[in-house]
């Protein structure tokens, strides 16, 4: 099997555009420009979508106030009222990994979030900035999140370490959960693909089965999308409301 | 694996921070404000519409009463119009027999004095002639006129007792 047959070559980041700024590495590589990609299609759809806003929407117009809906009642429904002004940042996150997990599912498509260091600096961002909120609004009181109310005073010494190592895990859990989701599920793919052409008639069975993997994927890109944004809600109501 | 090659690390975080902020900076300044834009505009219709569609059953519902009012007005003005009406009608009714009966009683009145007067009349002639015929028949008894005065006496002492 060569080297561009793994089932991992698609994970390949290649330099398209080699761009170095004083010593930085900015090249473009195919995993930024999905990640452009992404950007231009999610303004396209949301923002030509609204072009001419009508009182009766058509299809497109539906699609998108459909997505603006989703979120905007997840983020009331797990944040609370509270939860608008950050509205625009949770929206933005759910849109961009959403379409950049479905761009993965396009044939020679790149996915950028099966890369934990673009998954992982998400994770940070989302897990840094709902810290500092917390402490922003509770000042020192924020540090009583990590003794939970009613627990006698003895259990301390035990509960606050696993509190605290429970909070820092967040950004490792809520990144590892994504890429993982998409590196596995990319590679299951590639390899029952690879079995099409090697079992020659009978590579009808692996194709099949590659066809219901394909649409098990595209729920899957779904999903990921929406569980990132869920836990990302979740951890700013703990941030704004502590327990 | 590709995804452990920290060379890759660099870049793929430069352009993840530069879209990720372009798009969020596009949603929050342009995306997100239009469609709440439009949402609200809708809702806000919608509660116009419900508003009105109120305001207007209120306002059906005043007519009708309205309607039932009147209805009820010209029902009671119809009733006292045809009380009214029966009312003049018996009293016009009751003020014509009376003129009636006012007429025939002075008819029968004017009928009973002419039947007097003729029955007067009547004796009158029979008393005239009696008188002549008593007179003829005493001249031609006694062979001398009589006293035409004391005849007319005797016939009216004679038919006293059967006038009236």
């Amino acid at each position: 099997m060569a080297a561009d047959q793994s089932p991992l070559a698609q994970f390949e980041i290649k330099r398209w555009v080699p761009i170095e700024i004083g010593d930085v590495d900015v090249s473009l590589t195919n995993s930024s420009a999905f990640m452009v990609l992404t950007v231009v299609a999610v303004s396209v759809f949301l923002i030509l979508g609204m072009r001419r806003p009508a009182m009766v929407p058509g299809r497109w117009q539906s699609m998108v106030e459909l997505s603006y809906v989703f979120i905007a009642s997840l983020v009331k429904d797990t944040v609370g009222t509270e939860g608008r002004t950050y509205f625009p940042f949770i929206f933005t996150v759910f849109m961009f990994v959403l379409v950049g997990n479905l761009f993965g599912m396009v044939p020679y498509g790149f996915t950028f979030t099966s890369h934990i260091i673009v998954t992982f600096t998400m994770a940070m961002v989302v897990f840094l900035g709902v810290t500092a909120i917390a402490l922003k609004k509770h000042k020192m009181r924020f540090f009583t999140f990590f003794m939970p109310p009613g627990v006698p005073l003895i259990m301390a010494p035990l509960l606050v370490p696993i509190e605290i190592i429970s909070y820092l895990s967040r950004p490792m859990s809520l990144s590892v959960r994504l890429f993982a989701n998409m590196l596995a599920g990319h590679t299951l793919l590639k390899v029952f693909a690879g079995f099409v052409v090697a079992l020659g008639l009978f590579g009808v069975f692996p194709l099949a089965f590659v066809v219901a993997l394909t649409g098990l994927e595209i729920v899957i890109a779904f999903l990921q999308a929406f569980v990132f944004t869920i836990l990302t809600c979740l951890y700013l109501n703990d941030a704004l409301h502590l327990h | 694996m590709p995804q452990l090659d920290v060379n890759t690390f660099l870049p793929q975080v430069v352009w993840l921070v530069i879209t990720f902020t372009a798009l969020y900076l596009l949603m929050w300044r342009v995306a997100v404000p239009r469609i709440a834009d439009m949402l609200e505009a809708r809702q806000r219709r919608i509660e116009d519409n419900l508003d009105k569609a109120v305001e207007s059953k209120k306002e059906a519902e005043k007519t009708l009463a309205a309607y039932e009012q009147a209805m009820n007005e010209a029902r009671a003005g119809a009733n006292t119009h045809i009380a009214e009406a029966a009312a003049m009608m018996s009293d016009e009714a009751a003020e014509r027999e009376a003129e009636l009966a006012l007429d025939l009683s002075a008819r029968i009145t004017a009928a009973e004095d002419e039947i007097a007067k003729a029955v007067d009349d009547a004796m009158d002639n029979i008393r005239a002639a009696t008188i002549e015929v008593a007179a003829a028949v005493l001249e031609r008894l006694t062979g001398e006129a009589p006293a035409e005065k004391a005849v007319a006496k005797a016939i009216d002492r004679a038919l006293k007792p059967e006038g009236r």
